[in-house]
């Protein structure tokens, strides 16, 4: 089976910067908390490979801890929605037609009417900015994505002929959607997970900027967009470097979901028989 | 008019047709037989070269002189359709769903210029009134999914001669449709190709369709053809062996042993099976469709009992009732005295197992046969012995133990059944229920698997309820036959007998409607 490009490619580009944020839990070439004003908006070269921003703080270390603030919140917020999104999808593809797929779904639609970054801001406005709320805010958007794509395929799985079989082996709905539903439309919910996943990062740099996300000194690439916005014109690395690392990061978590489906969904891989 | 001159296909290096030729002439029929894998199909789409991506095409294909096999795909495009029409196996999937049926039979004639937009509708209105779809009962406006399966066959045919082609291909046109809806399409067929002068390539894998539609019989086999000659004098004399064993598989009756049928084992009574239909206003009563009307039945020990019935006339539906899967509305269902229903014990359930028609879709593809086979011990526990149970029960169906450890996409079509057959097993049931089974298999495997039935009922004593649409395979397999038809049992008896003489008026029309072999 050939690997589509796309897949390597997404993949080089995340696990380049899941390196720097996991190299970052132990090591940044200075430390993100360390404020050196007399050598504020240092050029790239010299002490510092990327320079410094305005408070004297090394760009480099800061992007490399940013990333971690990013991967972590995102990851979170998609295990949130995994975690309890398919479960929901299940149980409702599995009772299709009854109240409690009523309930289910209608509570989708519910969050899905609410434009997600409003609500996200208005529970970090809520609760208090931090990163722990903007994980809740970015993960409650993410449970009824998965559970309806749990249960669009899960429905496409319950016709067939195995599952009447392993009725008439006299199991219940739960065991046949842990046994025989969910590896069967785990393909899907990987590909699903990797471009949430990447909605997450945006969203959590798009909190960030509006300083309802990771709270100072937490580095985080959207307080850093934030922070460079008034030094702009004079220094646009400020500004350009996290943007860059945000598009990045999203674009190989695309990249990778469109390999992800490429390489898993059958009906998209062309073989001749 | 239309010639095959030592047609070859190859993909990646493959062989899959190997010097065909063959020769169709104006308003007559050649059938071209062979089971699965056989390439018929693979003929049929080199001549109109819709072959799949990397198949090299050899040899030449000649439409009255003009070399097909040498027009650019820009002229092939104008031949499709035109000169060639191509009807194939599911009317369900052939037609688009969003598109009216007037639209897609006028779309061939505009496509290929051959009308304009206000004649091509009303050439679309004759043609579909030629295929018996007259335009006071079924409107230019209607979508497939308003029609029935036979419905949408026939606006497929009325597609295919729109533009009166030369050569019309039908592959497989009625393999899924009920046998009284066959014959209505077949005789279309036939009138069409005779009234309109066209050549047919009629490709099946059923010797008695061949039999009664076709002037010319082509055997293939494995790529070649095999025997060719006119139908009658070819199935007279099957010079081939080949021709023969399919002949023999296709009217091939297990031996079974003289049994004494025991006890009552199953026991349906007045069984009523009610389907909720969609509420027509949102608080409005819940119309409700009766898919099983009162239905009784008995099945003793040890035998077998054939239930016949159509496409929707609730066999489905009742053989779910009888696996305890669904509730009924009325009635009851009883093994051995305990009620069958969706809540009953594991015990009960052990001793009634299924097999369903899919060779394909009855395993989860992800599991290994070994996995798939102790699934059913869910109802008794995992026996200490589970191993050898499975070991055993593979032996049993003429597999081996090692097979314990493949995923089932490792094995044929005819494997799988047995696998699914010692899936059954393994419970050591005394009902298997059999759900059209054997229709899906190429007749050789059917045959043996047939056999492998015939011979487990004997060492096991096991009882069958052999559910299907396929009127030879009952009629070799069962001892009783009860014939269904929307939802209630219209007639009863002794398989032999019924066949014999039949005589509720509907299963006189059923057989009727079935394709008989000659007697060899």
């Amino acid at each position: 089976m050939r690997v589509p490009v796309q897949l390597v490619l997404g993949a080089a580009l995340f696990a380049l910067f899941l390196g720097a944020a996991l190299l970052s839990l132990v090591w940044t070439p200075f430390p993100v908390t360390d404020l050196d004003i007399a050598a504020k908006l240092a050029p790239p070269g010299g002490g510092h490979l990327l320079g410094t921003d305005h408070l004297g703080r090394d760009m480099l270390s800061m992007l490399m801890a940013g990333a971690r603030t990013s991967i972590a919140v995102a990851l979170v917020a998609v295990g949130i929605g995994i975690l309890l999104g398919v479960p929901l999808g299940l149980a409702a593809a599995a009772r299709r037609g009854s109240l409690l797929d009523e309930v289910i779904m209608r509570g989708n639609d519910l969050i899905f009417a609410f434009p997600s970054l409003v609500i996200a801001i208005l529970i970090t406005a809520v609760f208090g900015p931090s990163a722990l709320n903007a994980i809740l805010a970015i993960g409650i958007f993410n449970i009824p994505v998965f559970a309806r794509v749990a249960r669009g395929a899960a429905l496409t799985v319950w016709p067939r002929e195995f599952i009447l079989a392993a009725r008439v082996a006299g199991k219940g709905a739960a065991l046949i959607s842990a046994e025989h539903i969910l590896p069967n439309i785990a393909n899907l919910l990987v590909v699903q997970g990797t471009i949430q996943f990447s909605m997450g990062v945006l969203a959590e740099a798009g909190l960030s900027y509006v300083g309802l996300g990771a709270q100072p000194p937490t580095p985080s690439w959207g307080r850093m967009l934030a922070d460079a916005q008034t030094f702009f014109y004079g220094y646009p690395r400020l500004a350009i470097l996290p943007g860059l690392c945000i598009v990045l990061t999203v674009l190989g978590l695309n990249l990778m979901g469109d390999g992800l489906r490429d390489l898993l969904d059958p009906r998209l891989r062309r073989n001749v028989r | 008019m239309i010639a095959l001159e030592g047609v070859s296909v190859g993909i990646g290096g493959a062989p899959i047709l190997r010097d065909v030729s063959l020769a169709l002439e104006a308003g007559r029929i050649l059938g071209l037989v062979g089971e699965s894998g056989s390439g018929k199909s693979m003929t049929a789409l080199s001549v109109i070269r819709l072959l799949p991506q990397g198949a090299a095409l050899g040899g030449r294909v000649l439409l009255e002189g003009r070399e097909l096999t040498a027009l650019s795909e820009r002229q092939m495009c104008a031949v499709r359709g035109a000169e060639v029409g191509m009807i194939f196996q599911e009317p369900m999937t052939a037609l688009n769903p969003v598109q009216c049926i007037g639209d897609q039979v006028a779309e061939t004639l505009l496509v290929h210029g051959a009308a304009g937009r206000s004649e091509a509708a009303s050439i679309a209105r004759e043609r579909l009134g030629r295929v018996g779809l007259s335009p006071d009962r079924f409107p230019l406006g209607r979508y497939p999914h308003e029609l029935s399966g036979g419905q949408r066959q026939r606006v497929c045919i009325a597609l295919a001669v729109a533009l009166r082609p030369k050569l019309l291909i039908a592959d497989e046109p009625t393999t899924a449709l009920d046998v009284t809806t066959q014959a209505q399409i077949l005789s279309l067929i036939r009138e069409l190709v005779r009234e309109e002068g066209m050549a047919c390539l009629f490709i099946t894998h059923d010797l008695a369709v061949v039999a009664e539609m076709a002037d010319e019989v082509a055997v293939m086999k494995a790529g070649e053809v095999v025997e060719h000659g006119a139908t009658a004098g070819l199935l007279r004399e099957m010079r081939h062996p080949y021709t023969r064993a399919l002949f023999e598989a296709s009217r091939h009756r297990p031996e079974r042993a003289v049994r004494e049928t025991g006890t009552p084992l199953l026991e349906v009574r007045e069984a009523v099976r009610d389907y909720p239909l969609r509420r027509s206003r949102l608080f409005g009563p819940r119309p409700s469709f009766r898919a099983v009307d009162g239905v009784s039945l008995t099945l003793a020990r040890g035998e077998s009992l054939g239930l016949v019935g159509e496409s929707g006339c609730g066999k489905s539906t009742l053989t779910r009732a009888i696996l305890g899967l669904e509730a009924l509305q009325g009635g009851e269902i009883r093994l051995d005295g305990a009620e069958v229903a969706p809540g009953m014990p594991a015990e009960l359930r052990r001793r009634m197992q299924v097999v369903f028609q899919d060779p394909y879709g009855s395993f989860n593809p992800r599991h290994r046969v070994g996995r798939i086979l102790s699934e059913p011990f869910h109802l008794t526990g995992r026996p200490e012995d589970a191993e050898a149970r499975i070991a055993e029960v593979l032996r049993d169906v003429g597999l081996r133990a090692e097979d314990a450890e493949k995923f089932p996409h490792e094995f044929s079509g005819g494997q799988r059944q047995r696998i699914a057959i010692a899936r059954a097993l393994i419970t050591r049931p005394e009902l298997i229920v059999l759900d059209e089974a054997v229709s899906a298999l190429d007749v050789s495997i059917r045959a043996q698997i047939l056999d492998l039935l015939a011979d487990l009922q004997a060492r096991f004593g096991l009882s069958y309820l052999f559910i299907s649409h396929d009127l030879t395979v009952v009629r070799a397999i069962t001892d009783r036959v009860l014939v269904m038809r929307a939802g209630k049992i219209v007639e009863a008896g002794p398989t032999e007998a019924v066949f014999s003489a039949p005589e509720h008026a509907y299963t006189r029309e059923l057989l009727a409607a079935a394709p008989v072999l000659p007697a060899a």
